[in-house]
């Protein structure tokens, strides 16, 4: 097991991504934020957390999307997915819209999100942000437009965000598992 | 996490963990039914089979409604102007279906039992849409989901059935599902029509109506099942409608409000005056509404396959 990206170098790039988002920002109550549950959700907390730090005056859509729905594995394993909350109380028609998952990997769960996105309406568009990038390792045509970190892994390992608990400091690791 | 059951044939069989189970991912499925669009593709790889050899107009547009929202192939099967007039078998007619390769089946059917019979031949998941005067399991639990949307948690509620106990699949349902769930559940109508030793199901038993309507918060209303019963069981229904009937004076006099409820169809002036069944303590078309997420939370717990 390997820590990616520490407590302090997690700050720094949380706070660079929020930074980034905001340079692209030019009408903030066309902007939407919407986190893909359930991990993504923690991610997108922190994410909002600098956003609102940075710049308090700005009134952006805050949502979390879950996407267990939209799934396309829903019957390949032996137990059905279970789902978790969805929490988008605006509307996304025309909106420009920020997914943000903490893990993209093979792209289906974007994927899925993006259906799941247009059950909601059409926004005007849709951008990625993700804290990990793992690179190589694609299955659908998906990339990320705001990256906290790329890297190169092999299909066996995972990568585990850890967010602030009682039990650790927020932490990226790099885990084989077998 | 996954339901303890392959089928849902009966509320009997499920734990209170399945029922919390259904009613969670029906919270998920009502907010979907709330979006421009109302379609997850999550079962779009599945065909189900809707047969029904008896008649429907609610369960049987509920179900296909979820089953077209959870993007399946639907099929609708109904005895009368089926093979059924030409004699075939409910086995045979059930085989040829699955033979076209129908991976799950909602059944209703007049005979108490049909869907348990009905297991023990076929592989495919089964739903039971009501059985005889059996069980109803999916309108027990939409019935319960709703009251659980008005009220919360269940446990300690007071909920009256008032009706045709003896002959209603929903009556028995319904006490399965809300003593589960820890409700004081207590059945009132005419002596005739309350089965024997129903109390040992825990539940509590009256033939007074206002006395039931004092004591309890929520009351679900049934319908006499005249087509179930083979001999008079009252004089007349207009005298069943002056001891049983509940209308809007009843209610006001109580200087409380419960909760109106009926499973459908109203027989409007028996058991429920049209002044009762649109006032604002009637949930009745929110139990429909809800039919239909519940109805897709059972479809997609009980899609996988082994």
């Amino acid at each position: 097991m390997k820590t990616i990206i520490n407590t302090d170098q997690l700050n720094i790039v949380l706070q660079r991504l929020a930074l980034e988002y905001l340079e692209n920002i030019d009408q903030p109550q066309d902007s939407a934020i919407i986190g893909i549950q359930p991990r993504g959700g923690k991610f997108s907390d922190q994410i909002v957390q600098y956003i609102h730090q940075l710049k308090p005056d700005f009134d952006i859509h805050y949502g979390k999307l879950d996407i267990t729905f939209y799934r396309d594995d829903v019957h390949n394993y032996g137990s059905i997915p279970m789902p978790s909350q969805t929490e988008i109380n605006f509307n996304v028609q025309d909106k420009n819209v920020l997914l943000i998952d903490d893990v993209l990997h093979t792209g289906r769960t974007v994927r899925a999100a993006m259906d799941a996105l247009l059950s909601f309406g059409r926004p005007k568009k849709v951008e990625l942000m993700v804290l990990i990038d793992r690179r190589f390792n694609r299955e659908v045509p998906v990339q990320p437009d705001y990256v906290g970190l790329a890297v190169d892994t092999l299909f066996s390992q995972r990568v585990n965000v850890i967010w602030k608990n009682k039990n650790s400091e927020s932490i990226v690791q790099l885990i084989d598992s077998h | 996490m996954s339901l303890s059951v392959k089928h849902l044939l009966g509320i009997k069989e499920l734990s209170k963990e399945d029922i919390e189970l259904i009613f969670s991912t029906a919270d998920n499925f009502k907010q979907v039914l709330q979006l421009p669009v109302k379609k997850v593709p999550s079962l779009r790889d599945t065909t189900i089979a809707n047969i029904f050899f008896e008649n429907s107009t609610r369960t049987r547009i509920s179900f296909e409604l979820a089953e077209k929202r959870l993007s399946a192939d639907v099929i609708n099967f109904s005895s009368s102007g089926s093979s059924v007039s030409k004699g075939e078998s409910f086995i045979d007619t059930v085989n040829n279906i699955l033979a076209m390769k129908v991976d799950m089946l909602v059944i209703r059917h007049r005979a108490s039992g049909a869907p348990w019979f009905l297991k023990n031949y076929i592989d495919a998941a089964i739903i039971n849409a009501g059985d005889g005067i059996n069980e109803h399991p999916t309108q027990a639990l939409l019935d319960a989901y709703s009251m659980r949307e008005k009220f919360g948690e269940l446990k300690g509620k007071r909920v009256a059935i008032i009706g045709d106990i003896m002959h209603s699949r929903v009556a028995l349902s319904n006490i399965y599902c809300l003593t589960k769930l820890g409700a004081e559940v207590e059945v009132c109508g005419p002596p005739t029509l309350i089965p024997k030793y129903i109390e040992s199901l825990g539940v509590r038993v009256s033939y007074d109506v206002k006395r039931t309507l004092q004591w309890c918060e929520i009351a679900n209303v049934l319908r006499i099942q005249l087509e179930r019963q083979n001999k008079p069981l009252f004089s007349t229904l207009r005298e069943y409608s002056l001891y049983y009937g509940i209308n809007k004076s009843l209610l006001n006099a109580l200087q409380k409000e419960v909760l109106i409820m009926h499973p459908g169809p109203i027989n409007r002036g028996v058991e429920l005056a049209s002044d009762a069944a649109d006032s604002k303590q009637s949930i009745i078309l929110e139990q429909v509404e809800n039919g239909v997420a519940v109805r897709m939370a059972v479809l997609y717990l009980l899609s996988g396959r082994a």
